[in-house]
């Protein structure tokens, strides 16, 4: 059986356990929209105005200029849950050291189970998306579509594989919770920076044009493809220490 | 006392005539330091007393960059040679532990010096972004070395760690470096920079960057030995402890 079909029982797999748990749904997606309720109650909506030099006078939504880091914000915390449990399920009941044990490639496991966490990222981005057009009052223009999605599916690959290496490395540990974070949030920092951009340029947001964001997609794609190589590699020295 | 404890065959420490002239010379340095930083050196025209900190800044930013560096090194020696040593795995740890100990002092001097000179503690621009993002990246690092398991377990699993960081670090530059970008460049010697210092000025650096190395090396031997004594206590450790159960085992038998 090949690399690439190992992976994609892997993902398969993955997806399945959490159609049936309804965790995604029911857990998640909730935490996800309520935190972007908090963040408008955080941040006054009510709207910014002053004067400009030109004495003409101007009023800014808070909430509509900030929303692309929101969305990503928001994203960033539902991976740190949606990667706990990813591991959570597998060292239950030592899963990943009975795939390990089987023989099951490591790169596959890898690939397989960055491919599930990425299919639900991706649903979950879109929703949070589209609570920011309904909450935020966030306008999605035509021409920016294009590079909305690129950015979207560029920057979703970049977490999963992120999420799946350190997940990896800090299943089966105790603390695992609270050492998560600390790993994954540094190391994730240019996606949050790279798809914020992208998205505000796919948006127009403070109007910013929309050639502006294609560069930042490349760098989401070359951090995607940086961690989705060198995760495969280092995945199995990893979970080989989990126990 | 259980059989297996090995008596003490020779003077335990983590000390040898080559780390005590080390840690002389670097004694020596750092009162250099002092002496020239506090004493001889001459105030900045625009910034005044203040530059006094930086002699203290620019060498623990050094080190820091330093340590991170042999970490990375070392993990990749540990991961690559045949003989998988752990010496190379202490001194990756090692090194990790001082680079943080140094990044923590530069985040401090670099705030208190931007203070006074820029009108902030902080600035979101790229260089202390990063270095703010590599400091909590490497406390990541030594809470994963502290995780447990075999030695070996430890030390494949933060070599892995110590070199993702390298993947890790680049991006976090570029990124954070296209975001923001107000630090002025490194200036010191660059031909055309037309950043002149006073001699003394740059004597001071310079004796700070030696002493500051001196003290890294000091601290690394030492630290690297220390670690190598906490494994061997470990191993003894469950030795004795294994010994003990089955001496329990042997007087309940009949």
């Amino acid at each position: 059986m090949s690399r690439f079909q190992v992976a994609r029982l892997v993902a398969v797999k993955d997806l399945r356990v959490e159609r049936r748990s309804k965790v995604v749904t029911n857990q998640i997606l909730p935490f996800a929209g309520a935190t972007m309720v908090m963040f408008a109650f955080a941040l006054d909506s009510k709207g910014v105005s002053g004067v400009d030099e030109d004495g003409q006078r101007w009023t800014t939504d808070v909430l509509a200029l900030v929303a692309p880091g929101l969305v990503w914000l928001a994203t960033l915390f539902s991976l740190l849950i949606l990667v706990g449990r990813a591991f959570a399920v597998e060292s239950e009941d030592g899963a990943l050291d009975a795939l390990r044990v089987a023989g099951v490639d490591p790169a596959a496991i890898f690939w397989g189970k960055s491919a599930a966490l990425a299919v639900q990222l991706f649903l979950l981005e879109l929703v949070l998306v589209v609570a920011a057009v309904l909450l935020y009052n966030v306008d999605v223009p035509l021409g920016g579509v294009a590079l909305l999605g690129v950015t979207l599916v560029a920057a979703t690959f970049g977490l999963a594989f992120v999420g799946t290496l350190y997940g990896g490395l800090a299943a089966g540990f105790t603390g695992r919770e609270s050492l998560l974070p600390l790993l994954v949030l540094p190391v994730v920092a240019p996606v949050l920076i790279g798809a914020t951009r992208a998205v505000e340029s796919a948006l127009g947001t403070g109007g910013v044009a929309l050639a502006e964001g294609w560069p930042w997609v490349g760098l989401l794609a070359v951090f995607a493809i940086a961690f989705g190589v060198g995760g495969a590699l280092a995945f199995g020295p990893l979970i080989e220490e989990a126990t | 006392m259980s059989q297996t404890t090995p008596p003490p065959t020779r003077k335990l420490g983590t000390g040898t005539r080559a780390t005590r002239a080390i840690g002389v010379a670097a004694v020596v340095m750092l009162g250099w330091l002092l002496a020239f930083g506090l004493g001889f050196s001459p105030a900045d025209r625009n910034q005044e007393e203040y530059v006094r900190i930086l002699y203290v800044h620019v060498p623990t930013a050094w080190l820091a960059y330093l340590a991170f560096g042999v970490t990375a090194l070392c993990s990749a020696l540990y991961l690559f040679t045949k003989k998988h040593s752990l010496g190379f795995d202490r001194f990756a740890g090692a090194s990790a532990e001082i680079g943080v100990v140094f990044m923590a002092l530069t985040l401090v001097t670099g705030m208190l010096w931007g203070r006074p000179t820029w009108g902030h503690y902080w600035a979101w621009d790229a260089r202390l972004t990063t270095t703010a993002l590599l400091f909590v990246t490497y406390v990541g690092y030594l809470a994963v070395r502290g995780l447990g398991g075999s030695h070996h377990q430890r030390a494949k699993r933060s070599a892995v760690l110590g070199l993702l960081a390298v993947i890790e670090i680049p991006l976090v530059r570029w990124s954070v470096k296209w975001w923001r970008s107000l630090h002025q460049d490194a200036s010191v010697g660059e031909p055309g920079s037309g950043v002149e210092l006073d001699g003394l000025m740059l004597f001071s650096l310079f004796v700070g960057v030696i002493a500051f190395t001196l003290l890294y090396v000091w601290l690394l031997l030492h630290r690297s030995r220390a670690l190598a004594m906490e494994d061997v206590l470990d191993d003894v450790g469950l030795d004795a402890a294994v010994a003990a159960r089955r001496n329990e085992t042997v007087g309940v038998a009949p």
